[in-house]
């Protein structure tokens, strides 16, 4: 019983100190990106990293979403005597829901195992500590343009996973029931507001906080040799990804608020 | 429990006991959970003298650098880098003492994305803006010379050997001209030769640029061509400092053991 008791408190202790460092780790990384001298090529570079070479994987994660969810709410409209409002529930569908989540979970994977272990590889083999020892701030120059590129570009890849899962959307219904693009763009954002989109495109600026943090927090603190390495990997992979949908749950409700 | 021993002072030196420490390590421990390895560890370095830290492995010597380029922060004691005391100073106020240091990790630790010549640029890109780049490249230029891997520019560090890789590591350490040269085993791993050609090296810059070194190392003879003093350590605390001589002459088991042993 007591070995239950100590091993349940060992836990509750370790998941509070790992936000704890977090938070410091958060404070260390926003401290050196707002004081000069500011990493502008680093952060070019890392824009390149995180948005150009996760579009491919976002446009067609994002087109097989518009798919699927092309096919699933023709049927269930059809059932329901609703097949005028196709457009409309693909496109908010898309758009409001589907889009970021997947955006993000996908980002996620690629951005946050890639960070990770980098990150991680480099501890692991001094190179972090070299920067540090020549007068270098490694939050500055490794985590904050890390951090700062998940931001900027998860709007932006939001985008085009919605443009692509639109666009595959219609295709998919197109082929069984003609259904002109324009005619769908049309009825599909009819009587729609920009507060119906943008707040949840915008969303996605947490998402990129949230994946980039975790995975350079997990990456410059890991320890281990090349266990550790694939550790810091699968952590920044999985606790992005939980922490994504959690945060979702409390923005969702945010935005219903703000923008009734 | 430590052992204890008198820890017989270098004589015969007076100009360097009465010179201001450029290093000054005071009473420094430091613990890994429950593990001490440094208890109360006293040293001095001033400018233009070498020192090297012997000791059997594991008994704190990288700790020790490490704790005087501040990548660790001791659990008590002090570490003065020229008169200032770094315990407690945020990173960015750390890297104005550090740009005044160079470090020479035990594997390198080159940036294995970068090329030979972008590691030892690396930290004049981020602390030179003011040299063009033309400057920059001459610059690298001149310190790959003097570490004798001038026809290397464009390698990665993987297609280097682990030999050429401590002489980028020593460039990349020279990079900003420092006052204080930290050497984590600087021929550990090396065959012979090249660890004479190491030490070579380093004394080669000592007597160029009369720099304070550090030099940690297990290789006795490593120490004794390149040092002025030894210090040995054992159990976290320093058994005997001062020449080799004044180790050969120590009748301490633990130095003449390690004597024998080297």
């Amino acid at each position: 019983m007591d070995i239950a008791v100590n091993s349940a408190t060992g836990q509750i202790d370790g998941f509070f100190e790992w936000f704890g460092n977090l938070g410091l780790f958060f404070w260390q990384v926003l401290r050196a990106a707002v004081t000069p001298p500011y990493e502008w090529r680093e952060l070019i570079r890392q824009l390149d990293e995180v948005g150009s070479k996760s579009f491919p994987l976002v446009c067609a994660a994002g087109a097989a979403i518009g798919v699927i969810l092309s096919l699933e709410a023709r049927y269930s409209l059809t059932r329901f005597g609703a097949k005028s409002m196709f457009s409309v529930s693909l496109v908010y569908s898309v758009v409001q829901v589907m889009g970021p989540v997947i955006t993000g979970l996908m980002v996620s994977g690629r951005v946050g195992a890639g960070i990770g272990a980098e990150l991680a590889s480099m501890k692991v083999t001094e190179q972090i500590d070299a920067i540090e020892a020549s007068a270098i701030n490694p939050y500055r120059i490794l985590a904050a343009p890390r951090i700062m590129a998940c931001i900027l570009m998860l709007p932006l890849l939001t985008l085009v996973a919605d443009a692509s899962g639109l666009l595959m959307g219609w295709f998919a219904q197109t082929l069984v029931e003609p259904l002109s693009f324009q005619q769908f763009i049309e009825s599909g954002f009819k009587n729609a507001k920009l507060n119906s989109f943008l707040p949840q495109t915008f969303k996605t600026t947490v998402y990129g906080l949230i994946i980039g943090l975790i995975a350079c927090y997990e990456g410059m603190s890991t320890r281990g040799g090349a266990e550790g390495v694939g550790r810091a990997a699968t952590k920044s992979v999985v606790l992005g990804s939980l922490f994504l949908i959690l945060s979702d749950v409390v923005l969702v409700k945010f935005i219903l608020i703000v923008f009734p | 429990m430590a052992t204890t021993y008198d820890i017989p002072r270098v004589q015969g030196h007076p100009e360097k006991q009465n010179s201001t420490p450029i290093v000054a390590v005071h009473n420094l421990r430091k613990s890994f959970g429950s593990h001490r390895v440094l208890d109360g560890i006293s040293l001095n370095i001033t400018c233009g003298e070498t020192l090297a830290v012997l000791g059997r492995s594991g008994t704190g010597k990288s700790v020790l650098l490490r704790l005087i380029i501040g990548l660790e922060t001791p659990d008590s004691g002090s570490v003065c880098i020229n008169g200032q005391d770094i315990d407690g100073l945020a990173i960015d106020q750390m890297g104005r003492i550090r740009k005044k240091m160079g470090f020479l990790f035990q594997h390198a630790a080159l940036y294995d994305s970068l090329t030979v010549a972008q590691n030892v640029a690396f930290p004049l890109t981020h602390h030179r803006r003011d040299m063009s780049r033309s400057e920059r490249d001459d610059r690298v230029k001149q310190l790959l010379i003097e570490v004798g891997m001038e026809g290397n520019l464009e390698k990665m560090p993987s297609d280097i050997s682990g030999g050429m890789q401590k002489r980028v590591g020593l460039a990349r350490a020279l990079a900003l001209a420092p006052d204080i040269l930290l050497l984590d085993e600087p021929t550990a791993g090396l065959d012979p030769i090249s660890s004479g050609e190491i030490d070579d090296l380093i004394l080669k810059l000592q007597r160029e640029r009369k720099m304070a070194s550090i030099v940690v190392t297990h290789d006795l003879h490593s120490a004794k061509t390149i040092a002025n003093r030894l210090a040995l350590l054992d159990q976290g605390n320093v058994v005997i400092e001062g020449t080799f001589e004044d180790l050969q002459q120590s009748n301490i088991a633990f130095v003449k053991e390690f004597l024998k042993q080297s």
